[in-house]
């Protein structure tokens, strides 16, 4: 399951070395390499993005969670109104979910009022689209599976049996 | 005036911790690979027990052997886990700690002058309850070149055919050493040939990375004539709630259990609401800890050899065992490389015979500072060398 094993270590942390993954793993680094070349080849990793807490930020970030209803027809489907969607830029996660609405759209922007226009300009429009309810992101405490906020601190004893 | 001390306790000599301790102390900088305990914190669900019964106020004293349903959850995992038959009402009691376990059990077999075996190095906790409890040690050293395994050898020579009892602890603190089903048997052979009461101490059972942790006790003979530890410090990360358990034949946890009502009375009550929780429901906790450990021992391990410090092949616990440079002693390096490098390791001499010239280094402690430390060290060993 090496392969497991190195996904798994990059997750953790993407910026890990292929001589620290191969010490993890017990793999050569040739190894590692060969298996993240394969993996990423497969589109199994599609990318590599450092998990910001941008609250330690000054400049601005809104971000916010847009729940989508749809009306399908005939002609259109999910996958159709998908894609039109997943290309703007200012969307930064789209989901299909099952429950009460049928999208989850994650959106960043500069402000409010930006984040507020593209989704009464660019998203509410769109003909298949019957509602939207956005929610600001207020304070993020965990993204893709790393708490944010300050790092514990290790009170142990720096010595003990 | 002077009060006059026991005797006891002025023979055991301070812990070779101690020391160093009072060192990292002093600084801020330091990167601690010297520590005995898990880095992460209690599964939330054993914390919930515990606070829930904190709420709903249960905080009398318990049954002085433990709560009945804890010591039934005990019975049911250590058969399921590791083929230990133990009867929850006679053969089990539930302790302060697996170091209440071990200091009962000496107490209720030792008789002033016996002679008690451990296999070296070991916890450091064991020589000073053999003396507590009146009884003489026997070191019995195993070496690197056995994978400080104990062998009938090692026994043999150290004239452990005449002791009482012989300790021993595997997966090992400090080398991290495991012994497998046929390491165990000759053992076995031996005590049983000898009559020696073995006291098998298995706190690092779960953490066990190559094959499944096999206990003396299960081996034909065995169940008669040995008591196993176990407790939620390690694998389930509780050291601070102080919980642990002995598992033995039913005169000797009768006799644990004497002890164990007149002084501690019952183990805390609120850490045994946690343990049920724990032995119920945080099986995935545990193996994420021990997935983690497992990648962080081989990266320590890995970086062990690339420094060209010669280091075993760790295979249990969360220890791994190198050795220090020829011409220094361990206790130099790791004075040393604390003073010079801020990182704290123990040195093996502390842990009795065979554990000289090597250092304990524990990875309970998160990769970022594993590299870290190790990159200090290897520094360190680069401008003494
Ligand atoms: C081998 C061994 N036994 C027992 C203990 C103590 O465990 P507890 O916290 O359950 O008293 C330790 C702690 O370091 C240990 O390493």
């Amino acid at each position: 399951m090496s392969e497991r094993e190195v996904l798994e270590s990059l997750r953790e942390n993407a910026r890990y070395s292929t001589a620290d993954i191969a010490r993890m793993t017990d793999l050569d680094e040739s190894e590692v390499d060969a298996v993240i070349e394969e993996l990423e080849d497969a589109g199994v990793i599609c990318g590599y993005q450092p998990v910001v807490d941008w609250d330690k930020l000054e400049d601005e970030r809104v971000r916010a969670e847009v729940e989508l209803n749809v009306r399908l027809d005939r002609e259109t489907g999910y996958g159709d109104i998908a894609e039109r969607l997943a290309r703007f830029p200012q969307v930064t996660a789209l989901r299909l979910v099952s429950g009460d609405y049928d999208f989850d759209m994650e959106v960043e922007g500069d402000s409010i009022r930006e984040v507020s226009q593209f989704v009464s300009e660019k998203v509410a429009p769109v003909p298949e689209i019957t509602q939207t309810v956005t929610h600001y992101v207020m304070t993020s405490y965990k993204e893709n599976g790393i708490e944010l906020g300050n790092g514990d601190e290790d009170d142990r004893l720096s010595f003990s049996p | 005036m002077t009060i006059e001390l026991s005797e006891r306790v002025k023979t055991v000599p301070p812990s070779g911790i101690r020391r160093f301790f009072e060192i990292a102390e002093e600084r801020d900088d330091v990167i601690s690979l010297g520590v005995g305990e898990p880095d992460f914190s209690t599964p939330w669900a054993a914390r919930d027990a515990a606070i829930a019964s904190l709420e709903q106020g249960k905080t009398s004293y318990t049954a002085n052997r433990g709560k009945r349903e804890l010591r039934d959850a005990i019975s049911t995992y250590v058969s399921d886990r590791f083929d230990l038959e133990y009867d929850p009402d006679e053969q089990i009691i539930v302790t302060a700690g697996a170091s209440e376990a071990v200091d009962l059990a000496f107490r209720a077999l030792v008789d002033p002058g016996e002679t008690v075996a451990i296999a070296q190095p070991a916890y450091i906790s064991y020589e000073p309850g053999v003396i507590f409890a009146g009884g003489e040690v026997l070191s019995v050293p195993t070496s690197k070149g056995d994978d400080f395994r104990l062998t009938v050898g090692a026994l043999e020579e150290a004239g452990a055919a005449d002791a009482d009892l012989l300790v021993l602890c595997y997966p090992n603190n400090p080398t991290g050493a495991i012994m497998r089903e046929d390491d165990l048997e000759p053992i076995a052979a031996f005590a049983r040939e000898h009559g020696l009461t073995v006291l098998s101490d298995e706190i690092y059972a779960e953490l066990t990375y190559d094959g499944e942790h096999v206990s003396i006790a299960t081996l034909p003979g065995m169940r008669e004539r040995t008591v196993v530890f176990n407790g939620f410090s390690k694998a389930h990360a509780m050291t601070g709630l102080r919980l642990g358990y002995a598992l033995g034949p039913t005169d000797v946890i009768g006799a644990m259990n004497r002890i164990h009502q007149y002084t501690m009375l019952s183990a805390p009550t609120t850490a045994q609401y946690a343990a049920l929780e724990a032995l119920e429901s945080c099986h995935d906790d545990v193996r994420e800890m021990v997935d983690q450990y497992d990648r962080r021992r081989r990266f320590v391990l890995s970086r062990f050899r690339e420094i060209g410090m010669d280091v075993f092949e760790a295979k249990g616990a969360f220890y791994c065992f190198p050795e220090v440079p020829a011409g220094v002693s361990a206790t130099e390096f790791a004075e040393e490389v604390l003073h010079e490098q801020g990182v704290a390791v123990v040195p093996g001499d502390v842990f009795g015979e065979g554990g000289t010239g090597h250092l304990r280094v524990s990875y309970a402690t998160g990769l970022e500072e594993l590299r870290e430390a190790l990159a200090r060290i290897e520094t360190f060993v680069e401008e003494n060398d």
